[in-house]
């Protein structure tokens, strides 16, 4: 018991060393904030050029169609930004050899994807404020259910950023890692896709307090990736 | 015959054992029946022309290559095993062809991340970074912007640091000027003396010749010739880093866990 104590403590320390050390290396070289923000903002506002914000959708409460499908196109503006995030994080590693090193200093391959995991949710949660305020202010929307905003946010973050590091780490040893890594995961966010719009509906529409199954559907899919990354991500690093 | 085979892979003063060792790269037989043998303290240079598989020997005896097929162990752990494979990774320091530095953090950055990683007192990397010219403006400058040879010697740096008990250094040289040289052949000469080993692959064949006790030739994955050299040899047993005592270059031998 005590033995397992320890390991646990070195992995969450070793894990909060490699998210340290990512986000300082984001910091310094400014990428997610130069490149990778500007291009989900513009992502956004394409968006809303291409779709007419005239259309009225019908039913109880009258809403244009641009407002009506806000929630999709916040988490696809999310998710197409995310996979530069996930892609610049191992870029770092592959580049000079690194992720042999850390193998090489007997880092716990669960704490490597946790600290980078940890690193990749924190560059997202700021990509989710950012795109998020600038979708209020274009998409015209409102937030009825904060908690619920919330939790989706939250657990769709920590679902993409785990997703994506694991994906990521399957293609690492591959040539063509750069094309392959979105082939792979973007099936794989499909369902987390749905469940993080359908719930973000809940957020801005419902008003009859409902529309927790969604947030919390979201919050289990958040749990599998963690435990499934943390858990093939060392057979996955020896075979990359 | 077999019997032979097993007597020389369980003898005790065998850093590294290897028979008839296969190891593949992208399913091609980059090793095809490697054997090799290091005892304790000794220096080898490796030698062989580009594709002799050099870097895979070097990739296999750090751990990071499973073995395909042979016999194989490295400071007592079976390279067909993960788990041991893990224990030799820690207990090895390996100078690749890549620097294994992060270009957007700063040379004490880099060095301070992988004493952390490494669970290393970060109190020795001061007196490492002057042996190695990196004090002074180098310190904070950001990676990116050194030179191939400051590269390389802060990639020695790290190594330094870990103190492992098995050197395996790939084109140590490469991109270094003449101080950086004798710098490396001074480490290397500094580790010998307290027991660890070392294995080194270099096409500088006169320079190697002065630091290494023995000279392995490799051709087509596998070993051709060896033959014994002028340079260091055995002098006494490995010092452990947690053992406390003083090292030539100023520092002490102990580490501990370090608080990034």
């Amino acid at each position: 018991m005590v033995r397992i104590v320890k390991e646990a403590t070195l992995m969450i320390r070793d894990a909060l060393l490699i998210a340290k050390k990512d986000v300082r290396v984001e910091i310094s070289s400014r990428v997610i904030f130069g490149q990778v923000l500007p291009f989900s903002l513009l992502i956004l506002i394409l968006f809303g050029l291409a779709i007419s914000s005239d259309l009225i959708v019908t039913g109880d409460a009258k809403r244009t169609v641009l407002e009506q499908v806000s929630p999709g196109l916040f988490w696809l503006a999310i998710v197409f930004s995310s996979l530069f995030a996930v892609n610049r994080s191992f870029k770092i590693e592959s580049d000079n050899g690194n992720l042999d090193a850390l193998r090489m200093a007997g880092i716990d391959p669960a704490a490597i994807f946790l600290g980078k995991a940890l690193a990749i949710s924190l560059l997202i949660f700021i990509l989710d404020l950012f795109v998020g305020a600038l979708a209020v202010v274009i998409f015209n929307a409102s937030i009825i259910d904060f908690s619920i905003l919330g939790v989706t946010v939250f657990a769709a973050t920590i679902s993409i950023s785990m997703s994506g590091t694991l994906y990521a780490g399957i293609t690492a040893g591959s040539r063509s890692k750069d094309t392959l890594m979105p082939l792979l995961l973007l099936p794989t966010m499909a369902p987390m896709l749905l469940i993080a719009t359908r719930s973000t509906e809940a957020a801005l529409f419902s008003e009859d307090q409902t529309g927790w199954g969604w947030p919390m559907l979201l919050s289990v899919l958040a749990f599998l990736y963690t435990g499934i990354g943390m858990l093939s991500f060392g057979a996955l690093m020896e075979e990359s | 015959m077999a019997q032979a085979s097993e007597d020389n892979l369980n003898s005790t003063d065998a850093i590294i054992n290897l028979q008839d060792a296969i190891a593949l790269i992208d399913n091609y037989p980059a090793l095809s029946g490697m054997n090799f043998r290091l005892e304790q303290g000794e220096t080898v240079h490796i030698k062989g022309p580009n594709g002799a598989g050099k870097t895979t020997l070097l990739s296999l005896m750090a751990g990071l290559l499973p073995l395909h097929s042979g016999q194989g162990q490295v400071l007592d752990n079976d390279l067909s095993d993960l788990g041991d494979r893990r224990r030799i990774r820690r207990l090895t320091g390996l100078l690749s062809h890549e620097s294994s530095l992060y270009d957007e953090l700063t040379v004490f950055g880099n060095l301070k991340f992988w004493c952390s990683a490494n669970k290393v007192e970060h109190e020795i990397i001061d007196p490492i970074m002057d042996r190695l010219g990196l004090s002074g403006r180098l310190r904070n400058l950001k990676v990116s912007s050194l030179s191939a040879g400051q590269r390389r010697r802060t990639s020695l740096a790290v190594i330094v640091c870990r103190r492992p008990r098995l050197w395996l250094l790939d084109e140590p040289y490469s991109g270094l000027d003449e101080a950086g040289q004798n710098l490396v052949d001074a480490f290397v000469q500094t580790a010998v003396t307290f027991g660890a080993s070392v294995v080194f692959a270099s096409h500088d064949s006169d320079r190697a010749k002065k630091l290494a006790s023995r000279t392995v030739e490799m051709q087509g994955g596998r070993l051709k010739t060896q033959k014994l050299d002028s340079g260091s040899h055995k002098t006494r047993d490995y010092i452990p880093i947690e053992s406390g005592e003083p090292l030539p270059d100023g520092t002490h031998s102990k580490g501990g866990n370090a608080n990034d």
